[in-house]
């Protein structure tokens, strides 16, 4: 082995420590096509069976495009909510040191960690009438359960960790230094915030909200224990694929599906690329 | 506007930031606070600006108690060591941010900020990047920026945090001149923290040298360099050659090194001080220094070659480093690995049980021995 290496030695060295191009880029494209693509165009092949007419009609129903309206209402709402919440929570555990705050920060991947129905079922029967908040809830007259005020909650708390981790590392690095060049400028809190920080997390932050807003489109576990499912209602989209699938109807089942999944994929795309114009104008690759 | 500084101390924890330190700094003057990393002194220039707030003590600007005043209303000009410039805004928005977040009724109008970005940026004469970002300009190109951000407010004290730390040699050479141009045309008072000496040399009127939270020495370039008042100023301020003595008969002896005591010193054990450039060089001892020494190094630098020298057969903590001029340097023609005698001119006597040290001359004495033979 030690003649080996010192044999090495006496050449230069061109290779890097990673693999090269060819391996690397090979093996992530095979297994991209494994988990990603070939699932995906085995949706679209069962889909295009059906043909043209068919396809419309089943995404077209009424039943189902009202589930995109409750989905889309929905996840849009538990995104925005995230938006505000996953940013105070990310900047409390950045900016502060207080007892437990290493704990809290473990807390944040719960409900990527917890199994969705698990948090379905918990949150159901938090907020049932005779559940702990949903007793106080409903005294103040408010239903959360097995309304779609439900979903948005199922949604907010399956994505929150969207949010907390796109910003927190952005949120760590921010320079100090440029919050107390606004300050000796003599701006505002408020100001530093609205014209230096915020500027600087804004990209962060809508690539997690977005992130978070694709999630809860598909989201499924969570929702459908609390939703109440009611047709016209309450009913979100992916309920409307499991409906269609334990009808054997597969070919409705994927044609649903495959408009949820241009949704989200026109969603990521469009993040993206404003993202990465966002980003070119900080880091000067113009 | 003039600064007063009273009483001024700051403890991180369990760590002695700055101890009680007071400091005048007259109208329009420029000052360097000089000292290594750890000394103290940005956290005196933060607790200026009052980014940092003291423990005790008391700031005042002119007639105005600033010691509770927030950051944003001390109205000072604060320059960061790597610029902090704001990475999303053009540096004319940059430039323009202290005009921006004026209060309503003090702030100009639109097209009175341009007019006013305008004329900061041909000021630092950088009109032309004015819609360029940040990310976009050179390290010297940030700091005329972030200066030209600083003076926006017309502040009438500019703070500096190593404001030519990051910048290489030839560019920190002419921001450096060309700062001083621009405090002595506004007047404005500055304070900057360098841990360069020739930096604080150049540029101030008076330097302050810190070191462990004190303040050991304030004066004019020139009176720092003639009379450090302390071994650390010392040490600090430069190339200076320690050599540890103990009195026996008449010389300070380090084991087989011995030097002379000029007559009237008194008989003291202790450190002598002698600066890179206060030595003559021969082959030979002489009557009044036996100092042995090996050539480890020669580096031409400029005007003068500087040797780089070990002890032979006494102890010294540290390499000697001798300035000869070239000329002398040629008659000698030394190399790598050659013994050579050196024997001071001039040099500073700290006896073990002073703080102040005492001049010591031995030329004067010389001229007078070779007027006898």
């Amino acid at each position: 082995m030690a003649t080996h290496l010192s044999a090495a030695d006496t050449r230069p060295r061109h290779k890097r420590v990673l693999p090269g191009l060819s391996l690397s880029l090979g093996t992530s494209l095979l297994f991209i096509s494994l988990i990603l693509l070939l699932p995906m165009s085995g949706l679209v092949m069962q889909s295009v069976d059906m043909g043209w007419d068919r396809y419309w009609q089943v995404i077209s129903d009424e039943r189902v495009v009202a589930s995109y309206k409750v989905t889309l209402w929905a996840a849009l709402l538990a995104s925005i909510f995230n938006g505000f919440f996953g940013l105070l929570l990310a900047w409390v555990l950045v900016r502060y040191e207080f007892p437990g705050r290493r704990i809290l920060d473990a807390l944040v991947d719960l409900p990527f960690a917890l199994p969705t129905a698990v948090a379905g079922i918990t949150l159901a029967t938090l907020y049932a009438q005779n559940g702990w908040y949903g007793e106080i809830l409903e005294s103040l007259g408010l239903k959360v359960a097995y309304t779609p005020w439900g979903i948005v909650l199922a949604m907010a708390f399956t994505s929150i960790p969207f949010v907390v981790r796109t910003v927190q590392p952005v949120l760590e690095e921010l320079s100090p230094e440029e919050e107390e060049a606004g300050m000796t400028l003599g701006a505002s809190d408020w100001s530093v915030f609205r014209r230096v920080i915020f500027p600087a997390l804004w990209p962060a932050l809508m690539t997690g909200v977005a992130l978070s807003f694709t999630r809860s489109l598909g989201e499924f576990g969570a929702v459908i224990f609390i939703a109440g499912n009611m047709p016209y209602v309450s009913e979100i989209t992916s309920l409307m694929i499991f409906v269609s699938l334990q009808e054997f109807d597969f070919p409705a089942a994927s044609a649903i599906a495959s408009v949820v999944l241009m949704a989200s994929l026109i969603l990521l795309f469009a993040i993206n690329i404003w993202q990465a114009r966002y980003l070119r104008r900080l880091h000067g690759r113009s | 506007m003039s600064i007063l500084i009273e009483n001024i101390s700051k403890h991180f924890g369990q760590f002695q930031a700055l101890s009680p330190l007071s400091l005048d700094i007259n109208e329009g003057e420029m000052i360097g606070l000089l000292g290594p990393s750890g000394s103290g002194k940005t956290t005196l220039l933060r607790i200026i600006a009052g980014l940092e707030g003291a423990d005790t003590g008391r700031i005042q600007f002119g007639d105005r108690d600033v010691t509770n005043l927030h950051v944003r209303d001390r109205r000072v000009g604060f320059v960061f060591q790597n610029y902090a410039l704001f990475r999303h805004m053009t540096v004319a928005d940059n430039v323009a941010f202290g005009l921006e977040v004026l209060p309503r009724k003090e702030r100009p109008s639109p097209t009175e900020i341009k007019n006013r970005v305008m004329h900061l940026l041909e000021m630092v004469q950088l009109e032309h990047l004015a819609s360029r970002f940040p990310s976009q300009l050179s390290g010297g190109q940030k700091q005329r920026i972030a200066l030209a951000r600083a003076l926006a407010t017309q502040p009438e004290v500019l703070l500096l945090d190593e404001p030519f730390g990051a910048l290489d040699a030839k560019v920190r050479k002419e921001l450096r001149r060309w700062l001083r141009g621009l405090h002595d045309e506004l007047g404005f008072t500055s304070v900057f923290v360098t841990h360069d000496q020739e930096e604080a040399l150049e540029l101030s009127d008076r330097v302050v040298v810190m070191s462990n939270g004190h303040i050991e020495q304030i004066d004019q370039p020139g009176a720092l360099y003639a009379s450090p008042n302390s071994r650390f100023v010392f040490d600090f301020l430069g190339n200076a050659n320690v050599f540890e003595g103990k009195v026996e008969n008449g010389k300070w002896q380090n084991q087989q090194a011995s030097i002379a005591l000029p007559n009237g010193t008194e008989q003291k054990d202790g450190q002598l001080y002698i600066r890179s450039h206060e030595f003559f060089v021969s082959t030979e001892p002489t009557a009044q220094a036996n100092l042995p020494l090996r050539v480890i190094a020669i580096n031409p630098i400029g005007a003068e070659v500087r040797l780089e020298l070990t002890p032979i057969d006494w102890q010294s903590n540290d390499v000697w480093e001798i300035d000869l001029p070239h000329k002398a340097f040629d008659k000698n023609c030394f190399e790598k690995g050659q013994t050579l005698y050196v024997t001071p001119k001039a040099g500073y006597f700290f006896a073990h049980d002073a703080q102040q040290p005492v001049l010591l001359n031995w030329e004067t004495e010389k001229t007078k021995l070779t007027e006898k033979s």
